[in-house]
């Protein structure tokens, strides 16, 4: 058949309708392809537009994949385009949803989406193009069951954590400020403090447990001298004492409001904040986000956010949550962050950078977008006209090798040891006697292995799984074994035993070998367990058989938009069924 | 150092993410430079797409024909119920702009009717860049000479998107940037490259290159002839005499003809003048790539090092590769 009467008749799925999603409708309506559905949960932004170009400024604050749909059959009318305002991790879009389709193209921000879609692909037998973008940077890659590798064959990097320690005591880089400064501090005063780590702000206080509440008949003001003195002075007081942690590292400067700020902060006290005030930096005369604040200018930033927070938000106080674009809060941690980093020597940023860090926002432009957007319609034509042996990986970089800008590679072969699209076993090593089974499905089921909805058995015996339909009974045994270490669930779990681990709507499934191990180490183990067991990739056997691999190092994987400042312990504790994402979560709340 | 003005609050809003990528510094200046656009097909609303968006001070498009809405091969700038405004019969170049301006209402954006065909004089003067479409080689011969007599830096590009293949020329006359000696080097150091003229690149003679050139280059030259020759595009009943004059020309160059495959010619000559759009997203993308960094005196404004793109691009759909090809005497 002509391919014009291929891609006409073909449907195809695309997930993401974002930087990748409009450059690819736009360029796949174009090329002929005539059934497409679009999923995507956001809703559009300001900061969208510089390359989101199918959406307006009027369109801010509407469903992306609807916005787009519309913007497309402008120029091309008669073209079939289904949108869904929803998140790609629903229930609706189960196997039997996505076998409608001759090829599903992702154009997602977030590797547990793409594992989820690259799940859901491979139960369906349909082929996925996934891609990725950052700044210049670009990858396109095809994944035919079977035929190729598939999205996990490749252990791709699970989100950045840090271990307890270097973000409560012995920071060293300026991301570790931020994470202190939005997972700690932020959370203490004004978040919901039951969400907050269970370790101290300080090394070990015990007379003031509520250093960080409103005393009795104290002024806002006052409340905010005292916890900066508190959490910049006193605390690094108390640190300083453990000569030990300092033998080789350059000690920590105590920061006091009367060395910081001689004149005091009547200046800062003077402001009258208006109720719906958004930023104080204008009133402090802070103009450019780009510049570096001098220590003293941070304190009267952090005064000032802090004071105006406690003023204007009261409704707030005690669930506030950190949101990048709440520039209030924004400044908040970025001025607490750096007066931490001048404490610690660390070098400070411009409340710009700050926001980059905290926000985990991937920096963007809309050629590479174009560029990759132009790649990926290309493999998918030929996956249409059933030219799978044609189709490759490509990278974009920013400067050429070889002469190339451009680089095409051939795809790997599945990896016979990929968990996911060939089922071996892993290996979990942990300590049975000290370790929950909720912190199993925490750190090595929700966050490495990027199951939603677990159903856990050992054996026979059903010992957690996650659903609407489950029985008050049901929740309480599995909340109940959540909370067990795993030698004490109901068959217990020691040395030797195997979990099976299902998510029936990915329709994945993998089994988990048990060896106990009594200790980890924090720094390089932070999770407190290690698992293993799957043997390197195809790719990686290559390598060490000196074969040059076509992928240039430095584009090989692009950043996610969740490369995620995790604390261990997990700072929020989750719900046993609280394991959706809310529809449009970038949705700012309309009054 | 001149005071420059600071970018708006709504500049930095929207340019959030690509001030992240580049700089405010290389923000700022991109806002004051002036791109011209000669000809308007998929390639080039591509490329005009990338550079509005990325925020330049103005754009000018030309492009005469009439603007007719064609559901199989418009672009994406043209919305199918233009023919029921009010005037009936505007021009590809005003369609386009009109919707160029909507993407980034920053932007300054206008046209002019008349192509390049017949016109005598072009005032490249008002322009830091200029983008040729689709031009026939004398034009991009005399426009890239202008360019490099104006007093100020006019930066030169073609480009020739002819099916799913495609070719972008560039020349920066002599242009400064900042790179990195080696890969791995912690310091950047200035240096200077010197640009060859198109009228340089088309009279290096063929048997002087380098075996491994692109092939797309011969072939390419092979259709210039051919638009030079007959006033159009090949189609693919002409591939007889893209074969004649292959021979031709390679005779005269002293190379064999085999230098140039059959398959090659046909391919581009099947495309009868459309072009793949994928690939107009592809050449579309690193022409707004690449005019935009030219658009700077100093690349050292720019974020990252800037080694720039020197003479030719080329990407072919067949083997998917997006190569960089240096032409020198």
């Amino acid at each position: 058949m002509e391919q014009r009467e291929v891609l006409k008749k073909s449907r195809v799925l695309m997930v993401g309708a974002g930087g990748i999603g409009c450059e690819l409708l736009k360029t796949l309506v174009l090329t002929g392809f005539h059934n497409i559905d679009i999923i995507d949960m956001d809703t559009i932004e300001v900061s969208n537009l510089n390359r989101q170009f199918l959406f307006r400024k009027r369109h801010v604050g509407q469903s992306k994949a609807k916005v787009a749909r519309e913007a497309v059959l402008k120029f091309r009318p008669d073209a079939n385009v289904t949108s869904y305002h929803a998140n790609v991790k629903d229930e609706q879009f189960n196997v039997d949803f996505y076998q409608q389709f001759q090829v599903v193209l992702n154009g997602l921000d977030n590797l547990d989406a793409r594992r989820h879609v690259n799940r859901l692909c491979l139960a369906a037998g349909v082929p996925l193009i996934e891609s990725g973008t950052t700044g210049y940077l670009g990858q396109v890659t095809v994944h035919v069951k079977g035929k190729t590798e598939c999205y996990e064959c490749q252990p791709k990097p699970a989100p950045k954590t840090y271990p307890i320690c270097t973000i409560t005591s012995t920071p060293s880089k300026p991301v570790h400020c931020i994470v202190w400064a939005k997972e700690l501090v932020l959370v203490k005063l004004f978040g919901d403090r039951s969400q907050a780590s269970d370790l101290n702000l300080q090394a070990a206080d015990s007379d003031h447990e509520d250093f960080l509440q409103l005393r009795d008949a104290e002024t806002i003001s006052d409340f905010c001298a005292r916890v900066f003195d508190q959490i910049f002075g006193h605390n690094i007081e108390v640190a300083l004492k453990n000569e030990d942690q300092w033998k080789n590292r350059r000690r920590p400067t105590p920061l006091f409001l009367s060395g910081v700020l001689p004149e005091g902060i009547e200046t800062c006290k003077a402001h009258r904040f208006s109720e719906s005030i958004l930023s104080v930096m204008p009133l402090l005369g802070f103009k450019n986000p780009q510049e570096v604040l001098s220590l003293q200018d941070n304190a009267r930033l952090f005064i000032s956010a802090m004071r105006a927070i406690l003023e204007t938000r009261t409704k707030e106080i005690g669930s506030l949550t950190f949101d990048k674009d709440d520039q209030l809060a924004m400044e908040f941690v970025s001025s607490a962050a750096n007066l931490r980093a001048y404490s610690f020597g660390i070098p400070v940023m411009s409340i710009f950078d700050a926001k980059g860090i905290a926000g985990n926002i991937i920096h963007a432009i809309a050629t590479t977008n174009a560029i990759i957007a132009g790649l990926i319609v290309i493999e998918a034509v030929k996956i249409l006209m059933k030219d799978l042996d044609h189709c490759r990986m490509t990278y974009c970089v920013e400067h050429p090798s070889r002469k190339r800008l451009l680089m095409p590679a051939d795809p790997f072969e599945p990896n016979p040891n990929c968990y996911v699209c060939s089922n071996t076993p892993l290996i979990l090593e942990v300590n049975t006697g000290h370790t929950k089974l909720k912190d199993v499905i925490d750190r090595i089921l929700r966050t490495k292995l990027g199951v939603s909805s677990p159903v856990i058995m050992h054996g026979t015996s059903l010992l957690f799984e996650t659903g609407d339909d489950l029985g008050k009974e049901e929740i309480q045994l599995y909340t109940s074994n959540s909370e067990k270490v795993l030698a004490e669930l109901p068959t217990p779990v020691t040395n030797g035993g195997v979990l099976s681990v299902e998510d029936l709507q990915q329709e994945f499934k993998c089994s988990i070998h048990i060896r106990h191990r009594d200790n980890f180490d924090e720094e390089k183990e932070p999770d407190g367990m290690v698992l293993i067991g799957w043997s390197s990739s195809v790719a990686e056997q290559e390598k060490d058989k000196g074969k040059p691999i076509a992928a240039p190092a430095a584009s090989a994987e692009v950043i996610d938009d969740d490369d995620i400042t995790l604390i261990e312990p997990a700072a929020k504790k989750r719900k046993p069924e609280d394991d959706s994402v809310p529809l449009g979560k970038k949705q700012k709340v309309l009054e | 150092m001149e005071e420059e003005a600071a970018l708006t609050e709504q500049e930095t809003a929207v340019y959030d993410r690509q001030i992240r990528v580049w700089g405010v510094q290389a923000q700022r200046r991109l806002s004051k430079s002036r791109v011209l656009v000669a000809g308007l097909t998929g390639v080039t609303a591509e490329a005009c797409k990338n550079l509005v968006l990325a925020g330049i001070g103005s754009l000018v498009v030309l492009d005469d024909r009439p603007a007719v809405f064609d559901p199989c091969s418009s672009t994406f700038l043209v919305c199918h119920d233009h023919n029921a405004s009010t005037d009936e019969n505007k021009s590809v170049a005003e369609v386009c702009a009109a919707a160029l301006r909507d993407f980034n209402p920053m932007v300054d954006v206008t046209m002019f009717l008349f192509s390049l065909v017949g016109t005598s004089v072009m005032d490249v003067d008002n322009y830091d860049v200029v983008i040729l479409n689709r031009a026939a080689i004398k034009d991009k011969r005399r426009i890239n000479e202008l360019c490099r007599r104006s007093a100020h830096k006019v930066s030169f590009y073609t480009v020739d998107c002819i099916g799913s293949r495609g070719e972008i020329f560039v020349d920066l006359q002599t242009h400064t940037y900042t790179s990195k000696a080696a890969a791995d080097a912690a310091e950047s150091c200035e240096l200077t490259k010197k640009f060859p003229s198109f009228e340089d690149v088309s009279s290096v003679p063929w048997n002087c290159l380098p075996k491994r050139i692109s092939k797309l280059f011969f072939a390419m030259r092979v259709l210039e002839e051919f638009v030079q020759a007959t006033g159009r595009q090949a189609g693919p009943e002409n591939l007889p005499e893209l074969l004649a004059l292959r021979t031709q020309m390679c005779s005269k160059q002293g190379v064999a003809d085999s230098l140039i495959p059959e398959s090659l010619l046909a391919g581009l000559a099947g495309a009868d003048g459309t072009e793949f759009p994928p690939v107009s997203a592809i050449l579309g993308g690193i022409l707004g790539q690449a005019s935009r960094s030219s658009s700077l005196p100093l690349v050292k404004a720019l974020s990252g090092k800037g080694d720039p793109l020197r003479s030719f691009f080329y990407f072919d759909t067949d083997d998917g590769k997006g190569i960089i090809e240096e032409i020198i005497s």
